[in-house]
């Protein structure tokens, strides 16, 4: 399917009115007004600031929200920069916003933003999330410069998190496609990133687009593409993330993203991780003190009672998934009281690889696995949030690296359990 | 007299030969049939066995539970199971085709009868099959949400869901086969409407807080302040 055909005749209506451009910043969204606004105008005074020669245009690609995200784009495209700022256009600066149909999804807002991109020939795009509301200017010239002038092809994003934000990342994404791609970005699955012209064409030409991966979780894709596609990938530290106070925190749908996006990968690059891959070089611009440390209310109690629970109520489900070793060894855990509880990396790992090979034998409903590894990953994050609760950011990274070896460590068990000699 | 009756004996006799003589071909003739029949079923039965290898039966068989239910009776495997059935019914089919090649005419609607059943009993093994791969398939769904939503006793709802499919199923199957569709049909609306005024009753009586929560959760979420549901606590953040 070319990939204009997604395009639909208004929106390249309005592209063709814009003309070639030199840089396309796209934000996806969905219902996303309470914020997105805010998010436009810094892109806006970033490309304005930084990129004030190049022509640059914005492309909102929106899933049908019903909250007024679309107008609030618009509002904001026309709004005044110079009136609150020493900001002066020496460009007009364009502001596209379009719905996309199928939606929401993701995946189809990247793809149609990809599209776009690729018919305006830009030399480089940037992909910005509407949650990004500590979205600086900065953000714009940091996330854009190493495509636009250093030639990189991925420039994906560090960011001062709380070390209790981003445990799926940090425990099952980061460490296993450390271990399997040696992909060692820290934000695998960027919410803000950018990438060149002739990467945005190769992702456009793959067969992702009409694929599960295609909708939902198709940044880490894009991700583990690149690397794997010995592209030239870089990191730049962009600032604080915070989280919304009402960010909803839907974790199996997280879990379909993530470890759905990595299961699925496995097939695809099963030559490479069965050898041994060396690094994929991602330098890192300014990424120290990437943790911040301040107090989390999580309730560790009630992720250990998940834990119990699940292991207990799906016992016929982890039948079919897991070895029989392994679904002891988690039963037996599933009877220690809390303050004796730790579900160790290696059991974690192990667990995640015996997830994927089920995955990829489709052992009973794919979706099932992966909503099955859920309360499995409570106990992993429970364990985490243990070990960590007073640990400096020095030892938290510590101690992420020390799952990644585990990660590795287990990889033969993967093989084996690959070829069906397990 | 005596000639008399000799002629006639010989005329009988006669005719019991003439008879046995117009038998017999007959009788040649189905037997060839039957054993033909039974090549043909077998390697029918062969060929469908090599398909549903082939196609990995046995493991979509096992995400219906058919596998499991069939282990736990000491029964072989699907692919098997079905490569019989298939082979029997062939054989069957000839065996009667056979059978209507003999000139006993009281046989001959049955045999018809026999072959108008037979789509319907195909048509109700696998409205038996994918009943159970949904039973089992909705059945799994609600334990996952179940567990993942942090509800009260999934497995129990999971299991209720699954017997109320499989019911359903085993009811429209036997309607379908026109064998006691009534009696089927008036059990399982017993036990259907028992199940659901007893739930009626449990939840009235004893869920009427968490109702209470439900919907104040769902239609009053500006008055119900974001603290107050979470109880000072944050959400876990995974990405």
């Amino acid at each position: 399917m070319p990939a204009e055909s997604i395009l639909s005749d208004d929106f390249i209506r309005e592209l063709m009115n814009v003309g070639d451009v030199d840089i396309v910043v796209g934000v996806p969204t969905y219902n996303a007004a309470r914020t997105v606004g805010q998010v436009v105008q810094a892109v806006r005074a970033g490309l304005l600031k930084y990129f004030p020669r190049e022509r640059s245009v914005i492309i909102n690609a929106d899933g049908g929200s019903r909250d007024g995200t679309q107008d609030l784009v618009r509002a904001a495209a026309i709004s005044d920069l110079s009136a609150t700022s020493d900001i002066h256009a020496l460009r007009t600066l364009h502001s596209i916003s379009t719905q996309y149909e199928n939606g929401p999804a993701n995946g189809v807002a990247l793809h149609t933003i990809l599209a776009a991109s690729d018919l305006l020939q830009a030399r480089a795009c940037a992909i910005v999330s509407p949650e990004s509301t500590t979205l600086e200017p900065e953000w714009i010239e940091r996330l854009l410069r190493p495509v636009f002038r250093d030639g990189k092809d991925l420039v994906l994003p560090v960011y001062r998190r709380h070390k209790f934000d981003g445990l799926l990342i940090r425990n099952l994404v980061y460490p296993m496609a450390k271990a399997l791609y040696g992909c060692s970005v820290r934000e695998p699955y960027p919410a803000d990133f950018s990438f060149s012209a002739e990467l945005g064409s190769r992702f456009l030409e793959q067969d992702v687009w009409n694929q599960e991966q295609g909708r939902y979780g198709t940044e880490l894709w894009m991700t583990l593409w690149a690397a794997n596609a010995k592209c030239k990938l870089a990191q730049m530290f962009l600032g604080a993330k915070t989280r919304r106070e009402d960010a909803p925190s839907d974790l199996v749908a997280a879990m379909r993203e993530t470890a759905g996006t990595l299961f699925c990968s496995l097939e695809a690059y099963s030559s490479v991780w069965r050898s041994s891959p060396q690094l994929v070089p991602a330098p890192c611009s300014g990424c120290e003190a990437a943790i911040s440390e301040e107090h989390s209310r999580l309730n560790r109690k009630r992720l250990h009672d998940m834990f119990t629970f699940g292991v207990k109520e799906l016992d016929p489900v982890f039948l079919s998934i897991l070895t029989p070793p392994t679904h002891e060894r988690l039963k037996e855990l599933a009877e220690l009281p809390e303050d004796k509880f730790a579900y160790a990396g290696e059991l974690w790992a192990r667990t995640v690889y015996e997830f994927a090979v089920a995955y990829q034998k489709a052992v009973i409903g794919r979706d099932h696995i992966v909503q099955a590894l859920v309360p499995l990953f409570r106990g992993r994050a429970y364990t985490f949030l243990t070990e960590n609760r007073d640990a400096s950011a020095e030892m938290v990274e510590q101690n992420i690296e020390i799952l990644c070896q585990a990660f590795e460590k287990e990889k033969p068990t993967l093989i084996d359990l690959w070829d069906g000699r397990k | 007299m005596w000639q008399g009756f000799i002629a006639e004996l010989s005329r009988t006799m006669d005719e019991i030969l003439r008879s046995f003589g117009r038998f017999l071909p007959r009788f040649l003739e189905m037997l060839l049939l039957v054993v033909v029949g039974g090549i043909i079923a077998f390697v029918l039965s062969a060929i469908v066995r090599s398909i549903l290898r082939l196609a990995r039966f046995d493991k979509l068989s096992e995400h219906t539970g058919a596998a499991h239910l069939l282990r736990r009776t000491a029964l072989p495997s699907p692919t098997e199971m079905l490569a019989r059935f298939v082979f029997w019914v062939a054989w069957i089919g000839f065996i009667l085709v056979a059978v209507s090649v003999l000139p006993v005419p009281w046989l001959w609607p049955h045999i018809s009868d026999f072959f108008v059943f037979l789509p319907r009993l195909i048509a109700a093994v696998f409205i038996v099959f994918f009943g159970l791969l949904g039973a089992t398939f909705f059945s799994r769904a609600a334990l996952l949400g179940g567990v993942n939503a942090d509800v009260p006793s999934p497995r129990l709802i999971s299991q209720t869901l699954r017997v109320m499919i499989i019911f359903f199923v085993i009811s429209l199957a036997f309607e379908f086969v026109g064998v006691g569709s009534r009696t089927v049909l008036i059990a399982f609306s017993l036990t259907f409407g028992a199940l659901m005024l007893g739930l009626a009753i449990a939840f009235g009586l004893g869920g009427k807080e968490l109702a209470k929560k439900y919907l104040e959760r769902r239609f009053a979420r500006e008055q119900y302040p974001r603290e107050a549901r979470h109880e000072h606590e944050d959400e876990l953040s995974p990405l």
